[in-house]
């Protein structure tokens, strides 16, 4: 049995996707674990998606075929939540409020504040409290 | 015993050995005091944080008719006019026109007096519009014009009060989320913000202001600039710890500089949910090594230091004085603070990592000749105290 693999994703629906129920058809028919971080899919507008999707390789790649039939875009790396390199200061007051460490002191001496986007729910906290507007979200 | 002029000589001759007030310590333990003080001739100190008393005057030259602004707001951020012609005042904390500010409690501050001062030194186009009762000699009555920095005759920043030598650990006692200055407070002690460069800060590396004094030449965002006097609210007779740190506010700086010849990444609008906006500024300073005292004193490390904590719910703002107790910078940046002996995450308001790269940098400019030390024409108070506001019903 090959390998159970966990891929974060954002989708983007336009308008006339909206009203499509595509996530119970990836859990349904393509048996993947979905985890949903964040969503705005309001009908009659645009819509996002953050998710983490897990299965095998296959099964994720046959899912993401299935998104792609409808007019989904489907984001690997663009994540809803961004931090602006040349706006951050790394002062690290964001990272007490960062529930799962994902923006964290990364080098003790120099005090550089990491960002592992890999490890971002998007609870948005960063996004709240950032005295210089370094993080965003894109919706 | 080295003096100014003989430091001066070796830099200008590109031979001055100049270390950061993040390597110094190491640097005497290896080699010991004596020797360590005959070798260095200056350690660089630096601060980045958010540092309320800051702003700028303007001159924007005169129009043609001319005119006496009486009213005029910068990016729609009011300016203040009570001075000559064409001259006004642009403070950090203004917020801009029409801001809700806390009507809708926590407000966003997204742009204020800060953010135009970071927009200026950026290059940046800004929108002017000016009123005026009108004059014989000043007869136009409004003006709306777009300028830069570089179209101004002098831009330049004076803050009040920069350079806190030491300040507080804020925390919450309360069960209510606070917005505060100091960031956002969660209840029941959840999280506390400290806000110093501690080892790396100037103040805390001479703390009896034996080199730091009016006419010290600093390096303000950039720029060369001075110290020209003391800072509002210094108070250097303070408690200390045996070593000679201050273990609360303590001293203040008053710094001036040309913004015309500062850089933009170490000038910075910022904005506090619930608080309002403010300004962000790198500072570095050079502490001359004329004895082996100022040297020993430049060797502070984090753990030499205690800031005292805080809670923002009540004892700030009552102002009642009174302390939770005290905390060293080491075990504040280590991320994670004992309280009543409950583990509290801690965050920076403050940037080392910013702080560090403005003692580098003005090491290199040291090195290279191109920054010289200016002896101080006079000395800040070591002894004045701190005086609050009397609340009087009657006259005296």
């Amino acid at each position: 049995m090959s390998e159970i693999v966990t891929k974060k994703l954002m989708l983007y629906f336009p308008k006339c996707e909206c009203e499509k129920p595509i996530i119970y058809h990836l859990v349904k028919d393509y048996d993947l674990i979905v985890n949903v971080f964040r969503a705005k899919v309001t009908p009659e507008e645009e819509g996002f998606l953050v998710l983490d999707v897990s299965g095998t390789e296959e099964q994720i790649q046959r899912g993401i075929d299935f998104v792609r039939t409808f007019k989904v875009t489907v984001n690997f790396t663009g994540k809803g939540v961004t931090r602006d390199k040349d706006r951050c200061t790394h002062c690290g007051y964001c990272v007490p409020y960062c529930p799962t460490g994902a923006l964290k002191i990364s080098d003790t001496e120099s005090r550089y504040v990491a960002y592992e986007e890999s490890d971002c729910i998007e609870c948005l906290a960063c996004v709240r409290v950032c005295p210089y507007g370094a993080c965003a979200s894109a919706f | 015993m080295k003096t100014y002029e003989q430091i001066n000589d070796r830099i200008e001759s590109g031979k001055a050995v100049v270390l950061t007030a993040d390597e110094i310590m190491d640097y005497v333990d290896k080699k010991g005091l004596e020797a360590a003080a005959k070798e260095v001739d200056v350690i660089t100190t630096a601060t980045f944080g958010p540092m309320c008393s800051s702003g700028c005057f303007l001159n924007f030259g005169h129009s043609k008719p001319r005119i006496r602004m009486s009213e005029a707001w910068v990016q729609d951020v009011m300016v203040y006019t009570g001075i000559a012609a064409v001259d006004v005042y642009l403070g950090a904390t203004q917020l801009r026109h029409g801001d809700p500010a806390n009507m809708y409690h926590p407000g966003e501050f997204r742009y204020g007096g800060g953010h135009v001062i970071e927009d200026l030194v950026a290059g940046k186009t800004l929108q002017l519009f000016a009123l005026s009762y009108g004059t014989d000699c000043y007869p136009l009555r409004e003006i709306r014009t777009y300028f830069t920095i570089h179209d101004l005759n002098q831009a330049i920043m004076v803050n009040p009060r920069n350079c806190y030598q030491n300040y507080n650990v804020a925390i919450n006692n309360s069960s209510q989320t606070l917005y505060t200055y100091m960031g956002i407070l969660e209840p029941n002690q959840k999280n506390a913000n400290y806000c110093s460069a501690g080892q790396l800060s100037p103040l805390l590396n001479d703390p009896y202001y034996e080199t730091i004094g009016v006419g010290t030449r600093v390096w303000l965002a950039g720029a060369q600039g001075h110290v020209y006097s003391e800072g509002t609210q210094h108070a250097g007779g303070c408690e200390r710890t045996p070593g000679g740190v201050p273990t609360g506010g303590a001293g203040t700086l008053a710094l001036t500089a040309d913004m015309k010849r500062m850089k933009k990444e170490f000038i910075r609008g910022v904005s506090f949910p619930g608080y309002g906006v403010s300004l962000a500024l790198g500072i570095g300073i050079p502490i001359p090594v004329l004895n082996e005292q100022i040297l020993k004193y430049t060797c502070v490390r984090d753990r030499d230091i205690l800031a005292p904590v805080v809670d923002y719910s009540s004892d700030y703002s009552q102002n009642t004085g009174k302390i939770i107790g005290r905390v060293n910078y080491e075990q504040l940046r280590s991320g994670e603070i004992k309280i009543d002996g409950k583990s509290v995450r801690v965050g920076s308001l403050s940037s080392y990592y910013k702080a560090l790269e403005i003692a580098n940098l003005l090491a290199d400019e040291i090195r290279r000749g191109d920054f010289l030390l200016a002896k101080p024409i006079a000395a800040l108070p070591k002894d004045a105290k701190m005086k609050p506001l009397v609340k009087r019903k009657q006259p005296l």
